[in-house]
């Protein structure tokens, strides 16, 4: 019998795998809710142990997955049922039962290849008190980040066995250091933009949503993707939870392992709400909103989104994770980003400054953005204008400021906004909820005055009074001010403001 | 006789023979209807009465013999055992259905791997 893990999302279940041989016609018999990549696994195993030089059992061979009921999926199981296979022939020593777990798919000629989710199965397999993985050798980084757990990596089937037959250890790859990630997009190479900067600048401090909204090729994907070089970097818990989830997505090669660098995803505006919050028939991946957790979620185009799509954001927005249920079973996975909508003015995308090029009517403007449902854009913190940059601004050769400087001041505005939400639920600025805003959380009375007389005016709605004030406890955090001043709540009024259209 | 008979014929003998020397009374040879054809029947020293296909191969090169029993010569070797019974008087005689694998290599040596109950 040998272990190996099952994933229902992040959650790892100890597998066991028992095999038993017995007399009758040859045959092989795999229970244990196996999906169909798993079923194949027969084949797989047996070319993949001849090649390797042992033999095939002509006999019943019965493989039993326990715990039976739980659905299993995937080619990760190839190994630990080609070892058990061999121990129940005698043919290797058995291992003492709890000791080691073993991760990996065959192929037909005994390699042993990559599968995904491995950092989340050796987790699960430390956390159960396992002190040893047989890991594919591609997935050694992944899995080495599991600490207490001793990882050793083998290339193939012929390793693994002599590793269990004469404790050879085979050749691990070189350890790697938590990568210091190289950020590749820098802010510096923006022209202009001075107020879409200070936006991006106080989004990234209070954790708000962003809405972008100007013509094309202003720079609103550029500055975008920016995003996360200006937030913090990501801390170990943060690390590994991130890698998991791409390690269950098998998008891990896309993103550096281990990677502090906050990721950014964007889903292209015709993707589907399964993709876009997770799905899939058999596993249940991990979708966008799940792959941007502790990052940035981007989304062009967003009035081209399919409306169900836009709208399957709110349950992340609001609990930060996502429970997708299927046949199989239901799964729960992390999801908290911060939102970035891109938007063009209207569908021709030409009306910005006196919108002379815009050949678009006035229904057709107004009814573009009305696209994006209101409870979404409720959940949106600040409306910037995204507009081409001046003629000026394009011939200057003096750079911009650079990513690192911004996430400098970002990092200390999040200290001190730490330091305030020391004994309360919520760590950010865009958390706070409305009845602490009114009690424990209000702006200078100077400022206060100037909200109340916006609300008067009717320039302002209940609504929006709370998102001015949080924005505005994000600025006072960038300027250093204790709580905000009148300048800091203008400042922030005019963040939000930014968007007549939509009124 | 062409070669694939007189190889299957060899082999049929073979674990007459085998059958014998376990104490076991034949019974039947190649009993045949429309349905197909049953190799061997034989008796135990306890009344059990034991079918057994058996499949015959000068090499493994194509796999172990007894992969060549697929699901559907199975079930056909269930109806056929019924039958002969049916047709023997032996209704209500414990039976059991064996396969046989028999390897002839070069030189004439006989290798036998003999499967009891399969079914």
């Amino acid at each position: 019998m040998t272990s190996s893990v099952a994933l229902t999302g992040l959650i790892g279940h100890l597998v066991d795998v028992e095999v038993d041989i017995s007399d009758g016609l040859p045959g092989y018999v795999l229970l244990g809710l196996p999906d169909a990549a798993l079923n194949e696994s027969k084949d797989r195993v047996r070319a993949a142990l001849v090649n390797s030089g042992e033999s095939w059992p002509n006999k019943k061979v019965t493989v039993s997955l326990s715990p039976a009921w739980l659905p299993k999926s995937g080619s990760g199981f190839d190994l630990p049922i080609a070892i058990a296979l061999l121990m129940a022939q005698g043919l290797i020593p058995k291992d003492e039962i709890g000791n080691t777990i073993y991760l990996g798919e065959l192929s037909l000629d005994g390699q042993v290849r990559a599968i995904r989710g491995v950092l989340p199965s050796v987790l699960a397999a430390k956390k159960s008190g396992f002190v040893r993985a047989l890991v594919p050798f591609k997935n050694y980084a992944e899995a080495k980040c599991v600490f207490g757990i001793d990882v050793v990596a083998i290339n193939s089937l012929g390793d693994a066995l002599r590793y269990l037959r004469l404790g050879e250890i085979p050749e691990t790859p070189e350890d790697l250091e938590l990568s210091e990630n190289d950020y590749l997009l820098d802010l510096c190479d923006v022209a202009g933009q001075v107020g879409a900067r200070k936006a991006l600048e106080v989004a990234a401090i209070g954790g708000h949503h962003l809405l972008f909204i100007g013509p094309p090729g202003t720079g609103k994907t550029m500055l975008a993707e920016r995003i996360p070089s200006i937030l913090p970097p990501l801390d170990d818990e943060s690390i590994l939870e991130v890698t998991a989830i791409h390690s269950i997505a098998g998008t891990l090669l896309d993103r550096a392992l281990l990677s502090k660098l906050p990721p950014f995803v964007s889903p292209h505006h015709t993707t589907t709400a399964p993709a876009m919050i997770g799905g899939g028939a058999h596993a249940i991946r991990p979708g966008a909103t799940s792959l941007a957790h502790q990052g940035v979620l981007f989304i062009d185009e967003a009035p081209e989104c399919a409306r169900g799509v836009l709208d399957s954001l709110r349950q992340p927005l609001e609990s930060g994770n996502v429970t997708i249920s299927r046949a199989v079973g239901s799964v729960t996975y992390p999801a908290r980003f911060m939102l970035v909508l891109a938007a063009n003015p209207c569908p021709c995308g030409k009306f910005s400054g006196r919108g002379r090029s815009c050949t678009c009517t006035q229904v057709a403007i107004r009814r573009y953005l009305q696209r994006l449902s209101g409870p979404l854009l409720d959940r949106i913190d600040i409306r910037v204008f995204v507009d081409s940059p001046s003629r000026v601004e394009m011939a200057s050769d003096q750079l911009g400021e650079s990513s690192a400087t911004v996430r400098a001041r970002v990092i200390l505005a999040r200290e001190i906004a730490d330091h305030r939400f020391q004994d309360c639920a919520w760590k950010l600025n865009s958390q706070i909820p409305p009845s602490e805003l009114r009690k424990r959380f209000k702006a200078e009375k100077q400022g206060m005055n100037f909200l109340h007389t916006e609300l008067d005016n009717e320039r302002l709605s209940a609504r929006g009074f709370h998102k001015v004030l949080r924005i505005s406890w994000s600025i006072a955090d960038s300027n250093g001010h204790a709580i905000p001043t009148r300048e800091d709540v203008e400042s922030a009024f005019r963040l939000r403001e930014g968007m007549e259209l939509l009124a | 006789m062409g070669t694939k008979q007189l190889i299957g014929a060899l082999g049929e003998d073979f674990v007459a023979k085998y059958l014998v020397g376990k104490d076991y009374e034949i019974l039947d040879r190649n009993w045949r209807i429309r349905e197909g054809e049953i190799d061997l029947v034989a008796i135990t020293k306890h009344g059990v009465v034991v079918f057994v296909e058996v499949k015959t191969r000068t090499s493994t090169s194509f796999g172990h013999p007894l992969e060549a029993i697929t699901k559907d010569k199975a079930y056909r070797l269930q109806r056929l055992a019924l039958a002969w019974l049916t047709v023997h008087h032996k209704w209500g005689f414990e039976y059991r259905i064996d396969a046989a694998a028999v390897l002839i290599s070069k030189g004439e040596k006989f290798e036998i791997d003999y499967r009891i109950a399969v079914l």
